[in-house]
């Protein structure tokens, strides 16, 4: 039961991140990332 | 000499914390890495504001899309907090995550060492859903536009880790600060004082992603394993628990980071940590 879970955790997590990445989210994150983020710092 | 859980792990965190913050030459500076890996999440907390950070942390990154104007829901870092959670669970938390690991130096400091009340335990839940889940999408601004309210009222691992810094290097900055700044200094002081005391008090009571690694402790492929038939019920590795737990009674708990502790003084080795365990059946 837990071999089945697994793989099916597996399968949908590449799934999501292949969807995600296809949709461009990767492109967000990376637009986050590369600035200052003023909320984390604590000014934002 | 037997290379320990305890070496290795240590080893192996620091190696992951010179990873994710091997940008040191930015701190001279006050900048942040701009390269394209920041696209990558972390599979530990770490703040990509930190002028080090090679990597996007994943909670930042998971309320950025979340609450972006163009997605409501990031497919992209849920998958890779399902894949990391799903091989490591809360290994994560006790091997590779590099403010894990700044809070056990500071555990370190000489103090009586205090237990926590279960109670705390719950909160990261509640962090996870009104702040990281909720909050980004719901709170949104005119354009439809949501903030990391994590990030912004609750973080310490940002205002120690990219906050102190940049304030210090940037003077513009600095006047910016208020109300909000005083807030999560006030939270950053409070985990700090905690961890000096309670081991992990940041991952155990606050930390959204530990709580999401933790629900994947029953699954995951990386996992510890007790052999019945060889314990004889010392109570050696609850005693050495930092987090509390009795790894013979719950060895799939929640709060379990898989640091091993358990294994190294385990008398009969009937604890073990790692991939390929083989689980006896009682």
């Amino acid at each position: 039961m837990k071999t089945k879970l697994r793989i099916a955790g597996l399968l949908t997590a590449f799934s999501f991140i292949i969807y995600g990445l296809m949709r461009g989210e990767a492109s967000v994150v990376l637009n986050k990332a590369v600035n200052i983020c003023l909320e984390c710092i604590g000014l934002g | 000499m037997k290379i320990t859980y305890a070496i290795k792990r240590k080893l192996l965190q620091f190696i992951a914390f010179g990873c994710s913050n091997a940008h040191l030459l930015n701190f001279k500076g006050g900048k942040i890495y701009t390269g394209k890996w920041k696209q990558f999440c972390n599979p530990g907390l770490n703040c990509y504001s930190c002028p080090a950070a090679g990597f996007a942390c994943p909670i930042g990154a998971l309320q950025a899309v979340n609450g972006s104007r163009q997605f409501s829901f990031s497919f992209y870092v849920a998958g890779l907090l399902l894949a990391f959670g799903v091989l490591l669970g809360r290994a994560v938390c006790g091997w590779l995550c590099p403010f894990g690991l700044l809070q056990e130096l500071i555990h370190k400091i000489p103090s009586p060492k205090r237990k926590l009340k279960k109670g705390f335990l719950y909160i990261k839940y509640v962090v996870l859903v009104v702040f990281v889940l909720i909050l980004p999408v719901a709170a949104t601004d005119y354009m439809g536009m949501g903030k990391p309210a994590f990030c912004q009222y609750i973080c310490p691992a940002g205002t120690l880790e990219g906050g102190l810094f940049l304030l210090a290097a940037h003077e513009s900055l600095r006047k910016a600060v208020g109300a909000l700044f005083s807030l999560k200094m006030a939270i950053l002081v409070l985990t700090l004082a905690g961890c000096v005391f309670f081991y992990r008090f940041f991952c155990r009571t606050l930390c959204p992603l530990g709580a999401i690694y933790g629900l994947f402790n029953k699954i995951s492929i990386f996992r510890l394993e007790v052999d019945r038939h060889k314990c004889v019920g010392c109570g050696k590795c609850k005693e050495v628990c930092g987090m509390e737990v009795d790894p013979v009674k719950t060895p799939d708990s929640a709060e379990c980071i898989r640091c091993g502790a358990c294994a190294d003084v385990c008398p009969t080795g009937s604890v073990c940590i790692g991939f390929s365990t083989q689980r006896k059946k009682v």
